[in-house]
């Protein structure tokens, strides 16, 4: 129960100097991101290190950034040292362009499906991944649900009318004009009483 | 087994060449939706293609438009044999994201019920062990127990497999007497039956043969291939949440965590047994200390915290602030503070997480599960390389696949 999160910083810094930025901890867990050319050569030091030791691999998956713009795509690695019980998480971010990032399938044989899983949802393209197609959706889908860009119900969908839900119905319910702090326009205020009933 | 290599076929002949055997996804003994593809050579498995997501219903999409409690009934349906872990994981994930401090009451209620959950799942577990290697009654016997379990849940939360028990902050009723009644009848009753069971199944020959050897890891493979629970503790390696990250105020118990070293089913069937007899001892000692609270402290079943706890409806029809925070909370209007967090209790089949990015707004910005099965299935066509077929059908009860948390 020795190995600290500074110690692990500063390990991490003197190897691989300024490319790894925005050091938090959050919630207790050290939190960094790395250059997304560097994720294998950084996850092998903390795989190989004797006293660093993060062999097991717990969690791999990304998250949407649609506001960052040149890197939309964060690969989010959660490792943990078993002898130590330290767990930190490490972040590559990679442009939704063109997200490739490099595979932790030789390292870890768990990231398999994982990483099978986020290109799936997110369309991260790992390259080195022995097999990489979809895992839990249709093998025919052309897109990428996850994204933020997809809201979570399908607004084109003409067989469900749900007009109080903000989705087709002929009084237009939902797609009225919000002044700020959410109150109606004035000229759709006949339509609350409707709504009420 | 020996090489049949006396017998010379002509090249090209029926029998050199191998068969494509689909097995699932609904094949009556595979126990859920999972397909695998063999190359069979003869009765001989060469390969294995596993396909997923027969049952995949978009839960991290779905709780990016949900409020916290809203998620608690998604949960239930990833492992649904023992859905009050996930509940409980789930509600301590937003608990720490909250900071919200828990009574200590809560928290042992929340092990009583957590480990009622880990037995109702291992049973289930090794009596379908039981029931592929042939040997139907010690399911019989045991799935009576499984039902008294049930019972319980009913009596706290109303329902019984996806139960969507607890709320943030604590239960949504306290216990009533006939739940610790109920409750006390299992500790009296199961350590008999749970003993009859170990010896219908323990030294038994046929039971043995089947299963010793039969889809073995080796501690570093488990490791590589990420396996957490029971499974990676067949193989060797006691790694449990609760000891390493308590929760829930594990810290306050005495357990030992069970290993085994061949990481073959049958260690995963003792381990498993052993883990039962393991949580009935937490149970005992957790309703210990539950019945040391008197007074006022013994009614305690939440902790305080009116943004995300519902009120009494007595106190919403008279009370203007638990009306506010009534329609709050049911309209999902309460505002989740920003952050980034892990957190992982000890499911049943391993280490179950719960990442969760909240960017200030009433939903999750993005939460997923990590799902242990899903990680550990990957091993499954190493594990039943040349096998037999029927060992590759022991092989996947004994992981206790469940196909709800591996599709999610």
């Amino acid at each position: 129960m020795s190995l600290s999160n500074e110690t692990i910083q500063q390990k991490l810094t003197e190897k691989f100097g300024e490319v790894l930025t925005e050091w938090e901890v959050p919630y207790g867990m050290l939190t960094f991101t790395a250059p997304k050319d560097f994720n294998l050569k950084i996850l092998q030091y903390l795989f190989d290190d004797e006293e660093l030791r993060f062999r097991f691999l717990t969690d791999l998956q990304a998250v949407h950034y649609p506001e960052r713009k040149g890197e939309e795509l964060a690969v989010v690695y959660h490792l943990h040292n078993l002898t130590d019980n330290v767990r930190i998480r490490m972040k590559v971010f990679a442009p939704v362009e063109r997200p490739d990032v490099y595979s932790a399938t030789a390292l870890y044989a768990s990231a398999n499906f994982m990483e099978r899983e986020t290109y799936d949802f997110f369309g991260v393209n790992f390259v080195g991944h022995p097999n990489l197609i979809r895992i839990l959706n249709v093998d025919e889908m052309d897109y990428f649900p996850m994204r933020k860009e997809f809201p979570l119900e399908d607004q084109t969908r003409i067989d469900k009318d749900d007009e109080m839900f903000g989705r087709g119905g002929t009084l237009g319910f939902g797609t009225e004009k919000r002044k700020e702090g959410g109150t109606l326009v004035e000229e759709d205020k006949h339509n609350e009483g409707d709504k009420v009933l | 087994m020996s090489q049949s290599e006396h017998i010379l076929l002509p090249e090209g002949s029926l029998e050199k060449q191998t068969t494509t055997l689909n097995l699932g996804p609904t094949h009556p003994a595979t126990h859920g939706v999972f397909q695998n593809i063999l190359e069979m050579d003869g009765e001989r498995i060469l390969s294995a293609v596993s396909t997923v997501g027969y049952i995949h219903r978009a839960f991290e999409k779905l709780a990016e438009r949900r409020p916290l409690y809203q998620i608690t009934p998604i949960t239930d349906r990833l492992n649904y044999c023992s859905s009050p872990i996930n509940n409980m994981g789930w509600h301590i994930t937003c608990e720490r994201l909250l900071k919200v401090e828990l009574p200590k009451r809560v928290d042992y209620l929340r092990i009583i019920i957590m480990e009622l959950a880990r037995i109702s799942d291992h049973l289930i577990c090794n009596s379908i062990v039981g029931v592929d290697t042939g040997a139907f009654s010690g399911f019989l016997y045991l799935m009576q127990y499984r039902e008294l379990i049930y019972e319980i849940y009913e009596e706290i939360c109303g329902s019984r497999l996806t139960t969507n028990i607890g709320r943030i902050g604590g239960f949504e009723r306290n216990f009533t007497n006939t739940a610790f009644e109920k409750l006390e009848k299992f500790l009296k009753e199961y350590p008999a039956v749970l003993k009859e069971f170990e010896n219908l199944f323990n030294r038994n020959r046929i039971f043995m043969d089947r299963t010793i050897g039969t889809g073995p890891i080796s501690a570093e493979r488990a490791l590589n291939y990420g396996f957490t629970g029971p499974n990676l503790r067949a193989a060797g390696v006691d790694y449990d949440v609760r000891v390493h990250t308590p929760y829930s105020s594990y810290e306050d118990f005495e357990f030992s965590v069970p290993v085994g070293t061949t990481g073959d089913c049958y260690d995963r069937f003792l381990v498993r047994n052993e883990e039962m007899w393991q949580s009935l001892k937490l149970i005992g000692d957790a309703y210990k200390k539950v019945q040391e609270f008197k007074g006022a402290e013994a009614e305690v079943f939440h902790a305080d915290t009116p943004a995300y706890y519902l009120p009494e409806k007595k106190d919403v029809y008279t009370k203007m602030e638990a009306l506010i925070y009534h329609f709050k909370i049911v309209m999902g209007e309460t505002e989740i503070p920003a952050g980034e967090l892990y957190s992982a209790v000890e499911g049943a089949n391993g280490e179950l997480g719960y990442y969760l990015i909240s960017d200030g707004g009433r939903t999750p910005y993005r939460l997923h599960f990590r799902r242990p099965c899903f990680i550990y299935y990957q091993a499954y066509p190493e594990l039943v390389k040349n096998g037999l077929l029927s060992d590759a059908v022991i092989t996947m009860s004994s992981l206790n696949l469940i196909a709800g948390e591996l599709d999610a």
